[in-house]
């Protein structure tokens, strides 16, 4: 797993999982639909990406769908910082 | 913008389905000569079976011969599926009443549902209510902050709660003298302490024969909390006589029939989830479809694929993150299942409507009501013309207006804006505010009860929400209260004083924007903007977080000191200040 997967999947740990919570994630665990990340969390969530990796995510990208997984926002950031450079 | 178009009936006529005339038959015919009664009569009432509506969502059904018809169909996050027929329902709640009975839960006493929408869930909640007990769901997502509020208020005895939440709970409970038992319904191997139990429904002996609680019309049922402007959120007093609204406008407004699959999304953390989510349905008998897992386009449409949902009832929030995701989606599935569509929670917007009728074939039918009305009271209903953007006509049995702001009469002028009232007095209306007589007592003003909500009705007696007449935030159909909003922000080490309004959103209508001040030393930043954010979801509930947070050098205040948010709402909103000259100058 690559630095942005871990270090994605240690914010959503962090702040959307309780500490002792044993359920074990991984980048495709489904977040939205899954019900670990709620769509009004996303934006905290978002937040977290635009100041952690430099980039604006515009809200049409914003979406439950590109939020849903792990790899599916890293693949959202990846993207967006590619056009930024 | 195509507000205000009619939409006729000979839409509904599509080939897709056979078409069967609504429940209602015609609204004009409905509303002649209507009275309560006739849900009281198919209720069996006059017959002097038990008003308890816990016995009336289960042992009825199973009298009508449907015993073996299912009642819950469930699937989980991970696809797994549960289907529990109406004997199921029956026998469960009775053994969900008689476990918590023999552990001294007793009539009157409040058992908090803190659950995801787990099958335990449902059925628990129809035994607490044959148990005589008082049903208190609360959303899972709140934080521990709202969850004690909440329970304090109630002096609750019980929690039922899953293993993922116990956490909050145990973090709430200091705080709570009266919770004095804590259900685990999936506690498994997890270690408990002192005054936790765990309850597992596959394991638990099954009890065929319960002796269900002989409740009065007037017995205290629900007690769901919902926010005002001021002070703590309210718990709404709900009776078993609520039942005869809610089976009705069910039959009438969602036009559930015997051989219909419902699905209703929303949780029954609030209101619509348990009148249209758990009673509405049940007391009509019919299958309910549940899916315990977050939103997600693909994943809602294969679950009306795959559950043939016949009838829908939905959130204009939901719909609009639907219509995000565009046609394609819907396209790659088969929803010619569906034949009726109903929304509720905030205005449907006009755009909604026409797109739900390109992309289901049907246009979504808009519903009014509140935590406190109990039951939908404004509406459209299946054959009347559809005005798109237009909360309909009040349900028969129902006297709405719109009244003057400021001396609450009547106004007979279509298209005036003032406030939405109601004549008192349907069978679901609140019978008051949990230890808050003075907050129900406002609710009143010349005979009327008052909704808050601000609105006008046109020529043809159609009535059209204008926004609500207080600070009080609706979000994604969620009612925000901004004290509570506040109150967690001045919590926050860095927070010195807070203002919490209401901002326009284009998929939740409003969400929660945050003003503050910082305490000396301490300086705004990106980084402490998200901390602030996330110490609010974690206390409150990410409904409550504030979406955006502008860090201010001061907040406006009246002279005497009080914040004035209107002033900031209304600068969100693009409106005009309206008078501040009693506004004190930095």
């Amino acid at each position: 797993m690559d630095d942005l997967r871990i270090a994605i999947l240690d914010y959503v740990r962090r702040e959307y999982l309780e500490e002792d919570d044993e359920r074990t994630l991984s980048p495709s665990t489904r977040l939205i639909s899954g019900g670990i990340v709620d769509s009004f969390s996303m934006v905290s969530l978002k937040r977290f990406l635009e100041r952690k990796y430099d980039v604006k995510i515009p809200d049409a990208d914003a979406s439950p769908e590109a939020f849903d997984t792990v790899d599916s926002i890293a693949a959202l950031v990846e993207r967006l910082a590619a056009v930024r450079a | 913008m195509r507000n205000g178009e009619t939409i006729g009936p000979a839409l509904l006529e599509l080939p897709r389905t056979e078409v069967r005339p609504p429940n209602i038959g015609s609204w004009e015919e409905a509303r002649k000569g209507f009275a309560w009664s006739v849900a009281e009569r198919e209720l069996g009432w006059g017959r002097g079976d038990p008003v308890n509506i816990g016995w009336n969502l289960s042992d009825r059904i199973c009298r009508l011969g449907r015993a073996q018809k299912p009642a819950l169909v469930w699937e989980g996050a991970e696809g797994q599926e549960r289907c529990y027929t109406f004997d199921d329902l029956r026998v469960l709640s009775n053994t969900m009443a008689a476990w918590l009975g023999e552990r001294g839960v007793g009539p009157g006493e409040r058992v908090c549902l803190f659950l995801d929408r787990v099958p335990e869930l449902y059925l628990a909640f129809v035994g607490i209510l044959k148990l005589g007990a008082v049903v208190q769901p609360l959303f899972s997502a709140f934080g521990e902050e709202s969850l004690a509020t909440r329970l304090l208020d109630a002096g609750t005895c019980c929690v039922v709660t899953q293993r993922k939440h116990l956490p909050k709970v145990r973090r709430a409970r200091t705080l709570l003298p009266d919770l004095r038992l804590v259900v685990v319904v999936d506690a498994g191997d997890a270690k408990l302490g002192e005054g936790e139990v765990a309850f597992d429904l596959d394991a638990e002996p099954r009890v065929e024969s319960y002796e269900v609680f002989p409740a009065q019309p007037e017995t205290p049922s629900v007690l769901h909390y919902t926010s005002g402007t001021t002070g703590q959120p309210k718990g709404a007093q709900h009776v078993h006589r609520s039942l005869v609204s809610q089976f009705l406008t069910t039959k009438w407004v969602l036009d559930l029939k015997e051989d219909d699959v419902y699905w209703c999304n929303a949780d029954p953390g609030w209101v619509t989830g348990t009148s249209y989510g758990i009673i509405g349905p049940w007391s009509n008998g019919v299958t309910q479809v549940v899916l315990d897992a977050g939103f997600g386009a693909e994943r809602w449409y294969s679950f009306l694929e795959k559950r043939r949902v016949t009838v829908w009832y939905s959130a204009p929030t939901a719909i609009r993150l639907l219509m995000k995701e565009g046609l394609v989606p819907v396209r790659r599935h088969d929803l010619s299942a569906l034949r009726h569509l109903a929304s509720v929670g905030e205005p449907l917007n006009p755009e909604a409507v026409h797109w739900s009728r390109d992309a289901y074939g049907l246009p979504f039918h808009d519903t009014f009501w509140q935590t406190e009305t109990g039951c939908i009271v404004v509406s459209n209903y299946p054959g009347m013309p559809i005005k798109a953007g237009s909360m309909g006509k009040p349900f028969p049995g129902i006297t709405a207006a719109i009244l003057d702001l400021k001396t609450f009469e009547p106004i007979a002028e279509p298209g005036r804006v003032g406030m939405i009232g109601l004549v008192p007095g349907w069978p679901s209306m609140i019978r008051g505010y949990w230890n808050n007589p003075a907050g129900y007592a406002k609710k009143f003003a010349n005979g009327w009860y008052l909704t808050g909500d601000r609105g006008t009705v046109d020529a043809d007696g159609y009535f059209w929400f204008v926004g609500r007449d207080d600070d009080v935030i609706n979000t994604g159909g969620h009612l925000v209260g901004p004290f509570e909003v506040e109150s967690a922000l001045l919590e926050h080490p860095a927070v010195a004083e807070s203002a919490a309004v209401a901002k326009p959103d284009p998929v939740n209508m409003e969400v929660v924007k945050a003003f503050v001040t910082l305490k000396p030393g301490r300086e705004a930043s990106p980084d402490l903007e998200l901390e602030i954010m996330n110490f609010v979801r974690k206390r409150l509930s990410p409904i409550a977080m504030p979406q955006e947070i502008a860090f201010v050098p001061s907040l406006p205040r009246t002279r005497s000191g009080k914040i004035v948010r209107r002033v900031l709402r209304a600068q969100e909103f693009g409106e005009p200040l309206g008078d501040v000259s009693t506004l004190m100058e930095d």
